[in-house]
């Protein structure tokens, strides 16, 4: 039996490199990818506590599974939209790099 | 109230007038607004003539109460009008001036461009005017009073493209203001200790409260006569009228010298009874009065412009009003008040009437010689110096002899009064011949050579109708259309025989007039004389009861000032007709007098110096740069900048930087994270 801490030691280096990755690098559709890395480092950490619980009630506790899902479904949806936007960002500037994208600025 | 008069009627017919001119007027052809102002002026004469007529049958006073205007807990001030005597004798002057002076206006006015406006503004004066004599309480008195202000101010300011026009209207109106307050403060007086401003539930409360002598009647009686010298031209606040006549002449006739003027002698005299329980401020009254009458009377006597020597004398005889007032003859001081209306308006006329002649020209040394060329001018003229000057039997003769009369019967140094008043009189007989001759004798001064120098100046004044005049009898003298000198011709017959209605009792008449107001005007609650106080100042009614020993006094006063007002046309006749070099030379004998004289007493100056200078620098430096600017301003500046400094600190903020945004979220992620398990600062240290 695993311990729980492994996962969630695990969930937070996963979590650390996508924040770190975001920051760092200016490729939009890399920062793209970080932001999956950081959902699916939370979507472990659902899981491994999901299992934990189960184990001290003694029977199935499905709510962080269905957490996941959830997480999953919108992460879907925003991958969608998200490259949607990117794809028209790219054909309307020629450039996927975080900094030049900067209209909103004041 | 059995028989209603619609007294409400008598100014709104003016105010309906001053509506349809004022709002449509500019659309009007001429005529249209010459029918719409003269009915509307005509109007409240036939109803105060039908009212004169069925006077008799009225149970005096005769209140109409319209409703309630203002109410206030138990305090309650109503649209109410009452009709008396005193309110009878300001119907007739004003109604009847008025209406005579609109009916001069349409032809003085003639070619006036703003001919709309004018009569617009002539007859919203009406309206206030007619107010203010109904009221029937000190509030809507007020309005009337301060509309007319408003009236005077505009008529002032009439050729307002003028800047000595425009600054003459507003310091009528700045000055007046001084006097308005001390109306305000004795209404709000006169709340506190009665809780109404009615005249009938002021004047019976004081009449059964036989002890209330001086006191804070004193202080009210004070507040209301700074309001009248204020209004009414006296010192100290004389100094707007002289420069009022910038206005058109007809204003100067109908407001500045017939009517409004006189407003401050009618409310003396309508608040008689406060008057009459402090011998203080009916001593101040008089004494204001016939120091005013002097006073302006000097300044009269050097003044070149026509229509200047006419407004000191118009201060000079609203002394005499108020000299009467003072010595408790209202029905002295009302009676000049009435006759002074009918030949001073009438000499404004009159001098209008010149001016127009020498196509605007107002100064007297570019005059002489006009009698044959405009005769109805010089004889109705004529008519009124021999009334203002006090000849028998001509109307100022009557009233101003009854002033003197009372005033010398009064106790209380009334014999120094007397004899202000006398030497006053002569001083009006000199000036008033003076400008007669100046005017109408001797060579013409209005020689072809000026006619330029004139043409410039009037051009200068930016009087369009006069400039036309100017070049369309480049040569010659001409008398004016009938419809002006009709209402000269009627003042002058009203000037002759107007001061007949009280012909004194002293010299075989029956003073009907005094009677007629002396119910208005006397204190019937509980006579005045019962009180010790008044005792002293009681002895003013002695003559009444004992006319018949009396006569002989009055009979010598009357030759008194008869033969002062000779001697007055004697030395002006002297020195302006027989012996017109005179002048000059006695001027640079007394120089240092005449400086006095001629520069007013250097009263503007002084008060420049003492209150407008300061004024303005406190207004200009306190409270402009200081407050103004200072405080407000600077407080609400600095807030904005402020507020627009944190922003644009703040928006820095706002990259525009998607990974900057990110960075500041994880870190404060993670510093909350980092307290939310370690704790505060403390505790971090402390592990």
């Amino acid at each position: 039996m695993v311990p729980i801490a492994y996962y969630l030691v695990l969930s937070a280096i996963l979590f650390s490199i996508g924040v770190a990755a975001f920051l760092i690098k200016r490729n939009i559709i890399t920062v793209f990818m970080s932001i999956e890395l950081m959902l699916n480092a939370v979507n472990l950490a659902f899981i491994a506590f999901s299992r934990q619980w189960s184990q001290v009630t003694g029977h199935l506790q499905v709510n962080g599974q269905i957490f996941v899902f959830f997480v999953m479904v919108v992460a879907a949806a925003e991958a969608a939209v998200g490259l949607a936007i990117i794809i028209s960002i790219f054909r309307a500037r020629n450039t996927l790099n975080v900094d030049s994208i900067d209209l909103m600025k004041l | 109230m059995t028989s209603d008069l619609h007294l409400w009627l008598i100014p709104l017919v003016p105010f309906a007038g001053f509506m349809v001119n004022g709002l449509l007027g500019r659309r009007f052809p001429k005529g249209l607004v010459t029918a719409v102002a003269l009915v509307a002026s005509l109007t409240p004469l036939l109803q105060v003539a039908a009212i004169v007529t069925k006077f008799s049958s009225l149970s005096l006073p005769h209140v109409e109460d319209l409703g309630t205007w203002i109410r206030a807990g138990a305090f309650h001030a109503d649209f109410s009008f009452q009709l008396d005597q005193l309110t009878l004798v300001m119907l007739c002057v004003v109604t009847g001036v008025g209406f005579l002076i609109h009916i001069y206006s349409a032809g003085y006015m003639a070619e006036e461009e703003g001919y709309w406006r004018f009569f617009a503004y002539m007859n919203l004066f009406l309206f206030f005017m007619l107010t203010l004599v109904l009221a029937e309480n000190f509030l809507l008195m007020f309005v009337g009073w301060e509309g007319v202000g408003l009236a005077s101010y505009l008529l002032i300011g009439f050729w307002y493209t003028r800047d000595s026009a425009a600054n003459a209207g507003k310091k009528a109106f700045i000055v007046n203001r001084i006097g308005d307050f001390g109306v305000l403060v004795a209404m709000f007086l006169l709340i506190a200790h009665f809780g109404t401003l009615s005249f009938g539930g002021v004047f019976s409360q004081i009449g059964s409260h036989p002890a209330w002598q001086g006191g804070f009647l004193t202080t009210i009686a004070l507040f209301l006569l700074l309001g009248a010298t204020g209004k009414s031209a006296q010192i100290p606040l004389y100094v707007w009228l002289p420069d009022a006549m910038e206005g058109p002449t007809p204003v100067s006739a109908l407001i500045h010298a017939a009517t409004m003027v006189t407003a401050g002698v009618y409310m003396i005299a309508r608040a008689h009874v406060i008057f009459d329980r402090s011998s203080f401020a009916l001593g101040a009254v008089a004494m204001i009065g016939v120091a005013t009458a002097v006073f302006a009377a000097t300044i009269a006597i050097v003044q070149t412009d026509i229509k200047r020597v006419l407004a000191y004398s118009t201060i000079s005889q609203l002394g005499y009003m108020f000299l009467g007032c003072g010595v408790v003859a209202y029905s002295a001081g009302i009676f000049h008040l009435v006759t002074h209306a009918f030949f001073k308006a009438l000499l404004f006329l009159a001098a209008g009437s010149v001016i127009h002649a020498l196509s605007g020209q107002q100064d007297m040394r570019a005059m002489g010689g006009l009698r044959t060329k405009i005769p109805v001018t010089f004889w109705t003229m004529t008519a009124a110096v021999f009334a203002i000057s006090g000849l028998p039997p001509l109307a100022g003769f009557v009233s101003k002899d009854e002033i003197l009369y009372q005033a010398f019967i009064s106790p209380n140094g009334g014999k120094i009064l007397w004899a202000i008043g006398l030497v006053t009189a002569g001083l009006t007989s000199f000036y008033m011949f003076r400008l007669w001759y100046m005017t109408f004798f001797g060579q013409s001064r209005a020689a072809a050579a000026h006619h330029e120098e004139d043409l410039a100046a009037v051009h200068a004044r930016s009087n369009t109708k006069l400039v036309l005049e100017a070049e369309a009898h480049a040569s010659g003298i001409h008398e004016s259309p009938l419809v002006m000198l009709g209402p000269l011709v009627v003042l002058a017959v009203l000037s002759i025989v107007g001061g007949w209605i009280g012909w004194p009792e002293g010299l075989g008449g029956n003073n009907w007039f005094a009677h007629f107001l002396e119910p208005a005007v006397t204190t019937t609650h509980v006579p005045y004389e019962q009180t010790a106080v008044a005792l002293a100042a009681g002895a003013a009614k002695m003559p009444k009861t004992s006319p018949a020993q009396n006569g002989h006094v009055e009979l010598l006063l009357a030759l008194c000032s008869v033969l002062t007002a000779l001697a007055g046309w004697f030395i002006a006749h002297l020195l302006y007709f027989a012996r017109p070099e005179l002048p000059a030379k006695i001027a640079v004998r007394l120089r240092a007098l005449y400086a006095v004289l001629s520069r007013k007493y250097w009263i503007d100056e002084l008060y420049g110096v003492m209150i407008v200078t300061p004024v303005l620098f406190l207004a200009r430096w306190v409270l402009g740069v200081l407050v103004e600017r200072g405080i407000i301003d600077g407080g609400t500046l600095t807030a904005g900048y402020a507020t627009q400094g944190l922003g644009a600190l703040v928006a820095r903020i706002q990259s525009g930087n998607i990974r900057s945004y990110a960075g500041w979220l994880a870190l404060f992620g993670a510093i909350l994270l980092a307290v939310s398990y370690f704790g505060w600062t403390t505790h971090l240290l402390a592990r």
